[in-house]
């Protein structure tokens, strides 16, 4: 049932993707998010889509997989495309009724439609190719030269460890007690808005309670282990950069590069 | 009256790195008046075994039939007949949700549509079952009792929904051996009273020996062994050894006094018969 989930799942794998530092992988997902916003060029487009089918080549990652991360927001995209399709400006090329649809329009409604396809994929191949405790790792990393202006890195990146650490936990556990409040005959899928708002309370209550529970276990387990915060911590796994993680930087730099020459550098 | 699996096999995470079959064409009937015992190694496929009984999993082929109905078909007769089949999950005091022990327990006779008597006659009974008693539990918060307490409210919500069938998934885990004694009394009577079948997951040799009549070993998704209790401690012993799990303690005990020169017969299982068998060796009485 819930567990077939796969939004933000890791996929084990080894290819040289997976081995890249996370930071590189963080920097580079933000890099080539920003690029594809400055895109404007139909050629950038072409280049920003022709990276990403580069990088998912070089991942190992099965094609679909990736596809299917868009699945949760495909409403939104379509919604995305309808709206620009039928309120742009400019060359009428069809009509119906009170609708009519412009060049201009369509151009736009790939265009945004396409950008966000292509934000969900790139996350996705993060956090495919990358394990939620790396992923942290490299968070913190990231975020500790902001300390001095306050930034609690390492907790909020233990917060962030502890949560991901407990989603297929408690996906699990609500599993469980669906299946068990099954077996004693309660129904989810019928009756009307508030009749299934009240259906879920059998779910909610023991599921809030094993959280709980969980949480103070997990509290006293720290405690036990002397846990005090992010002060002085060394790590067992020290993050390092490697070649791999030049050739990976200079590659996204240079998509940036071509998208803003494309932008601005054309116009001069 | 039976519970018929027929060639079912099941696979978890389908098409992912995770793939894992935990099932592999099992066959098996199990009467109605049965007391069986379903043993195996952790990973086994005991409780996705389980969780055909009562279509809570849907096999990838294969078929599961209550009393010859098809229970992951659609419709009401299906539903009726997957509410024949009672299961208390492993730690089951987790799914307690209502703010008293009553209308816990009645939430599972609510939802087969008894009338409010009905209900309250089934939770009535089911709480006697399990040695609650109504006047001082009912009205009670359920998340102010203790573990075991807890536990046979949870167990009194299934036995209360009256199953034919009822599946118990290591009710005695994590509990302490009093709790763990009358909770079986509790479901041997149950068992009698109302002649259902009793299906035991459980990893102790010495629970299995003592209440099952069968006993079903399971191993990498498949049925290693079946057969009556006795005769599979007494004669499969090294199958059993080969898929990891052990005979009851009475029968190491009673190898022992064999080496020692005793004349104790082999399909000696339970603590009772060992000691009847001591007694008749050595001439007491």
């Amino acid at each position: 049932m819930l567990t077939d989930i796969t939004l933000g799942q890791y996929y084990p794998g080894k290819s040289v993707i997976h081995r890249l530092d996370p930071r590189t992988k963080i920097l580079g997902a933000l890099v080539y998010i920003v690029a594809v916003f400055l895109a404007a060029e139909p050629v950038s487009y072409i280049a920003a889509t022709s990276f990403l089918f580069l990088v998912i080549a070089f991942s190992g990652l099965p094609f679909l997989l990736v596809f299917k991360s868009i699945k949760p927001l495909w409403v939104i995209i379509l919604l995305t495309m309808s709206i620009h399709l039928f309120t742009g400006q400019g060359e009428v090329i069809w009509t119906w009724q009170f609708l009519s649809v412009t060049r201009e329009g369509l151009a736009l409604g790939i265009k945004m439609s396409l950008r966000l396809v292509l934000l969900l994929m790139i996350s996705s191949v993060l956090t495919f190719t990358t394990s939620p405790i790396v992923l942290t790792d490299g968070i913190e990393a990231l975020l500790k030269p902001f300390k001095r202006f306050g930034v609690p890195a390492h907790e909020l990146a233990m917060m962030m460890t502890i949560a991901l650490r407990f989603i297929p936990t408690l996906l699990e556990e609500t599993d469980r007690i669906m299946k068990a409040q099954t077996a004693r005959g309660a129904d989810f899928a019928s009756g009307n808005l508030l009749k299934r708002a009240q259906n879920l309370l059998p779910i909610l209550v023991p599921l809030f309670i094993s959280a709980f529970r969980r949480a103070d276990e997990l509290a006293t387990a720290m405690e036990a282990r002397c846990y005090r915060g992010g002060e002085g911590r060394t790590r067992m796994h020290e993050l390092s950069y490697r070649w791999q993680d030049g050739a990976a930087g200079a590659a996204v730099a240079s998509l940036m590069a071509v998208i803003a020459f494309l932008k601005w550098g054309a116009a001069v | 009256m039976s519970i018929k699996i027929d060639n079912v096999s099941y696979t978890y995470m389908k098409k992912t790195p995770y793939e894992r079959t935990a099932l592999n064409e099992v066959s098996l009937t199990i009467e109605k008046g049965e007391y069986v015992a379903v043993i195996g190694h952790t990973g086994s496929g005991k409780s996705t075994l389980m969780q055909h009984f009562n279509g809570l999993l849907n096999p990838d082929s294969g078929s599961v039939r209550v009393d010859g109905i098809d229970i992951n078909a659609k419709g009401e007769q299906a539903k009726s007949a997957r509410g024949r089949v009672g299961m208390v999950f492993q730690y089951p005091e987790h799914q307690i949700f209502a703010e008293t022990v009553y209308e816990d327990i009645a939430f599972g006779p609510r939802n087969k549509g008894f009338s409010e008597e009905e209900a309250e006659k089934q939770v009535r009974a089911a709480m006697k079952f399990v040695g609650l008693d109504y006047e001082s539990y009912a009205k009670r918060s359920p998340f102010q009792l203790s573990g075991g307490q807890m536990r046979r409210v949870a167990i009194a919500g299934v036995v209360a929904m009256a199953p034919d069938y009822l599946i118990l998934d290591e009710p005695s885990a994590g509990l302490d051996p009093s709790s763990r004694d009358s909770i079986f009394q509790e479901i041997s009577r149950v068992y009698k009273k109302r002649e259902i079948a009793v299906i035991l997951v459980t990893h102790s040799m010495e629970e299995a020996a003592q209440y099952a009549d069968r006993l079903l070993v399971l191993a990498k998704g498949k049925i290693a062994v079946d057969g009556k209790t006795h005769e599979v401690f007494k004669s499969q012993r090294d199958m059993l050894k080969s898929v990891g799990v052990d005979v009851p303690q009475t029968v190491k005990l009673a190898d022992v006094l064999r080496e020692q020169g005793l004349a104790i017969e082999a399909d000696v299982i339970k603590p009772s018969e060992l000691v009847r068998q001591i007694i008749k060796a050595k001439g007491w009485r």
